[in-house]
């Protein structure tokens, strides 16, 4: 049976009535529209679906939409308002991303990380990013994406060449 | 900025495509929204091996939502069969349809087909068809496989082996194992893997009724090859059909593939005249999108006591799952085409067997026959080392051909065009600080740790290919466009998925053309768009398809030489083009920008006589060789003697792909790439049981490495350019892969050595090793 649903996506009031089993990720990307939230497990283990819900990070798969009743919840599509977030200019910068499928997760993921701790190191960054995979960039530039976009960006090691 | 006279090739440059990916404004398959858009699921066999005795849809097809469900009675005649495009003799091949017929045989075998407004209408349906199955005795095994009396995968090819491959290459392979002072046995098992992009696969597809077209997105690597063979499976004319790859989350191979899906979802929206949405779910993708690897062999080298090989004589079983998927068969043959890697080995004896068991298809996953090869030998080559008491760089170098005996014959068929062997281990030495490495792995050892240095040296067959070696042409298509407004145009038949194509192919078009590169566009991945192309897999896009760009901006130069030696009222001899400007030194001061010279071709009122308006040119390049990048992989490892724990210390990699057209898209590529040998070696294999049950179904069960799991990198290049292309580059984006596997397992073999472990399969788990390191016997294959 639908119930109603409300919530603050992205700065924005919604007002959906849905059926009580729909994930928080489908309901952003089918009801919201917001399709930068990807899905590629649906068990809580790939970290694509990251969003912020109430400042945390969370996997969109893991609950219900229902759940996120009166929260806050912030999309890939919300952390750039009119110029890139630092978390993407990083990104951007150290070659972080390939197919960009994981992409809008650790770009999550990472932002709640850095929030928490503003100068990791790079042995923080990777694990505070155990839970997200990707399968493209062997991890080595996204460390320093984060690590450029953090404070401690003198920590963050210039991407090695030979 | 830099200076606007610095090329862009060569430089480190952010990618075109980031933004939009970055924002979450890409899209992908999942991502498409289309009026009366509906949703399908499909039942799988929790079967390895059944006879289906009945399917019951009635209740599913009662549920609210749903449009219509199918089984294959409703279907298969319409879609044809899953194609298999290499051609191997005597090869025996199950007929494999869309979905099941009366019969079952492996586990995620799709049985029928449900469609519904929404996505959890259709999968409400798929719980509901009730299948009465009936189990057969199954094979999980090849090797079981092979022996009489074995369960057949398919009982009316009346055998389980579908193929027998024999490569017999160099001197006489008997007369070098007479001559040798002793022989060395080894076997080897490369186990199966499952390539898990983190996008599982998609299709949308949606028929005009009216144009009588049929559109369909795939998560796809090869759109133009599924615009070849889709018209034979469901009828479509290709001039019909378009296919479009969007945004795709990851290939590494599994989505070089025809699958099922594409052809049904095809079917069903002509059938229900919707258009039809299908994605795969995590589970489905473990299970049913293809896998790699899975070979075992017998290795036999015969050896010198000085530490010269003369020859290898192996049996390798291929375990090629329960049918045929696109090159199925065809990838454990690449395995023999490199088997003696970047050595000079007289004689070489090559026997693949391709046998069928009841298990998902193998098929080409990042590497694709070269990285069995090359674990294969790099693995031998230590083994020989270690059996003779000769050191294991040297007894690479004594194999290794000089860099003026190149173009090198190989025992094997191959002719590789350049290399530089010698140049690339010394490079890594150097940059790893061997002798170093050396002192502190005896230190650490002397002081009771376990520490090992591995070592490879690869060489990988890249730019595929030539045509007279492909299946269905290895050449590649490109077209640019001088517009009339000074923006150039560049559409490529290749079709990348994350290798960055949208910005080399412009780094290379912005210098060629002299314009900004703001002003290039790169189009791909849209049949109604690059009309021909065959696509990216086996490392080929920018050195194949790169070079047919080349081709076409050559053309319109040409072109626009004539144009503008008629402009300045002179020959086309006397016209100089550079930086985006034509000049006719000594003719006339003028210059004509290309800007002038593209609304003269377009307006076209003052043409010289004969010269076609536009400025546009396509081109097929057909690569005469396939391409040889090589490179030395240098690593440290600590093992832990109390849990078996790998830790990776140290990682050099030198690559030799050519010229680099940007160092930080290659960087990336050869991170990757290592990040999957790392899985390899360390966590990820695809298990079956004995009942064909798969057992990795899911990330929780199948473990891709995590950014805790990746040491830092300490990269480096030699170049040496190819003369197969005039760009001279080779490809990379499977090296890592390549080059790293053997590294990483020889050096955990290396810190094991003090034990009196002599060989460890793959993956080295903490389990495995310390197992091993109790036991100090030679784990066996699983």
């Amino acid at each position: 049976m639908p119930i109603p649903v409300r919530l603050r996506v992205n700065e924005t009031d919604r007002e959906h009535v849905i059926e009580p089993r729909v994930l928080l990720v489908h309901y952003l990307r089918d009801h919201c529209g917001l399709t930068g939230t990807h899905v590629g497990c649906e068990t809580g283990i790939c970290g694509a679906c990251t969003v912020l819900v109430d400042g945390r990070a969370v996997k969109s798969c893991t609950m219900f939409a229902v759940q996120a009743e009166g929260s806050s919840v912030t999309t890939i599509e919300g952390v750039a308002n009119g110029h890139l977030h630092p978390v993407q200019e990083g990104f951007w910068a150290c070659h972080g991303l390939q197919c960009g499928y994981c992409t809008p997760g650790m770009i999550m993921a990472s932002i709640h990380l850095l929030a928490e701790n503003p100068s990791p190191t790079r042995a923080q960054i990777a694990e505070g990013l155990r839970g997200n995979l990707c399968r493209c960039t062997g991890y080595s530039h996204i460390i320093d994406a984060v690590a450029r976009a953090g404070q401690g960006a003198a920590s963050g090691r210039e991407v090695a060449r030979g | 900025m830099a200076d606007p006279k610095t090329p862009y090739v060569g430089r480190a440059m952010k990618r075109i495509e980031d933004p939009r990916l970055i924002k979450g404004i890409g899209t992908y398959v999942d991502d498409l929204r289309l009026p009366g858009l509906v949703h399908a699921a499909i039942l799988r066999s929790p079967h390895a091996h059944a006879r289906i005795r009945r399917i019951d849809t009635a209740a599913a097809r009662a549920l609210p939502g749903v449009i219509g469900v199918f089984t294959g009675a409703d279907v298969n005649a319409a879609c044809g069969l899953v194609p298999c495009a290499a051609s191997i003799p005597d090869l025996k091949a199950p007929k494999h349809t869309v979905l099941a017929g009366d019969r079952v045989y492996f586990v995620g075998h799709p049985v029928a087909i449900a469609v519904a407004s929404d996505p959890y209408a259709a999968r409400d349906a798929v719980e509901a068809i009730d299948v009465d199955y009936d189990p057969l005795p199954v094979v999980a095994n090849a090797e079981a496989a092979v022996k009489p009396g074995s369960p057949l995968t398919h009982p009316d090819l009346g055998t389980n082996v579908a193929y027998t491959h024999a490569v017999a290459g160099g001197s006489s392979i008997d007369e070098a194992f007479r001559s040798a002072d002793r022989v060395i046995t080894h076997r080897l098992y490369h186990q199966r893997l499952t390539p898990m992009p983190i996008e599982p696969r998609g299709v949308v597809a949606s028929f005009h009724q009216g144009e009588g077209t049929l559109t369909i997105w795939s998560s796809t690597q090869i759109p133009h090859l599924l615009r070849t063979l889709l018209p034979g499976m469901i009828g479509v004319a290709e001039n019909k059909l378009r296919i479009v790859a969007p945004e795709v989350g990851g290939g590494f191979g599994a989505k070089l593939n025809v699958y099922a899906e594409e052809a049904l979802i095809a079917h069903l929206a002509m059938r229900l005249q919707r258009p039809v949405k299908w994605i795969e779910s995590r589970r489905e993708n473990a299970a049913v999108t293809i896998h790699g690897r899975d070979q075992v062999g017998e290795y036999e080298i015969a050896v010198r006591n000085d530490g010269q090989i003369l020859g290898i004589r192996t049996r390798t079983i291929a375990d090629l799952g329960s049918y045929l998927q696109l090159l199925t068969p065809a990838i454990p043959t690449l395995t023999g085409l490199v088997l003696t890697g970047c050595y000079r080995i007289p004689a070489v004896k090559i026997e693949i067997v391709g046998v069928y068991t009841h298990k998902m298809a193998t098929d080409a996953y990042r590497g694709a026959g070269r990285p069995e090869a090359t674990y294969l030998i790099e693995r031998l080559m230590d083994v020989v080392a270690n059996e003779l008491g000769i050191d294991r760089l040297e007894i690479r170098l004594k194999h290794f051909p000089q860099p003026s005996e190149f173009p090198f014959a190989t025992s094997c068929g191959l002719t590789y065009d350049s290399g530089n062997y010698q140049g690339a281990l010394a490079k890594a030495k150097q940059l790893a600080n061997w002798d170093q490495l050396v002192k502190d792995r005896d230190a650490a050892r002397a002081a009771g740790k376990l520490s090992g240095i591995g070592v490879s040296t690869y060489v990988e067959i890249c730019a595929m290919g030539p045509s007279k070696a492909m299946p269905a042409g290895g050449w590649e298509w490109g077209c640019v466009r001088m517009e009339i407004s000074g923006k150039v145009t560049a559409i490529t038949g290749v079709s990348p998925h994350g290798q960055g194509q949208e910005t080399t192919f412009a780094q290379i078009v912005a210098d060629r053309i002299g314009v900004p590169i703001e002003d290039v566009v790169v189009l791909h991945g849209d049949t109604n768009v690059a009309h021909y192309g065959r696509d990216t897999y086996g490392s080929r896009g920018t050195a194949v398809g790169g070079t047919a760009i080349v081709m076409c901006i050559d053309k319109i130069i040409a072109k626009a030489k004539t144009l503008a030696a008629h402009l300045f009222e002179t020959t086309s001899d006397h016209v100089e083009f550079g930086n985006g400007v034509f000049t006719a030194p000594g003719v006339t001061n003028r210059e004509i920008a290309w800007a002038e010279l593209a609304g003269e071709a377009y307006v076209a009122k003052n043409l010289p006589a004969g010269l076609e308006p536009g400025l546009e040119a396509s081109s097929f390049f057909e690569p005469q060789n396939f391409t040889f990048p090589f490179g030395t992989h240098i690593v440290a490892v600590a093992v832990d003697r109390d849990t078996g724990q790998v830790k990776i210390t140290k990682y050099v990699a030198v690559d030799d792909c050519g010229p680099l057209i940007n160092p930080l898209i290659v960087e990336g590529q050869i991170q990757g790439g290592i990040a999957h040998s790392i899985g390899q070696v360390l966590f990820e294999k695809t298990v079956y049981d004995e009942n064909g049950q798969l057992l990795t179904g899911e990330f929780m069960d199948y473990a891709l490495p995590r950014a805790t799991d990746i040491p830092e990198y300490v990269l480096g290049h030699t170049v040496t350019p190819t003369s197969v292309n005039p760009l001279g580059i080779k490809g990379v984006g499977e090296a890592g892969t390549i080059g790293a596997t053997p590294a990483i397992a020889n050096a955990v073999l290396d810190a094991l050595a003090p034990l009196g472990v002599t060989h460890l399969d793959l993956p080295m788990t903490p389990e495995r090793v310390w197992h091993a390191m109790k036991t100090t016997t030679a784990a066996t294959t699983a």
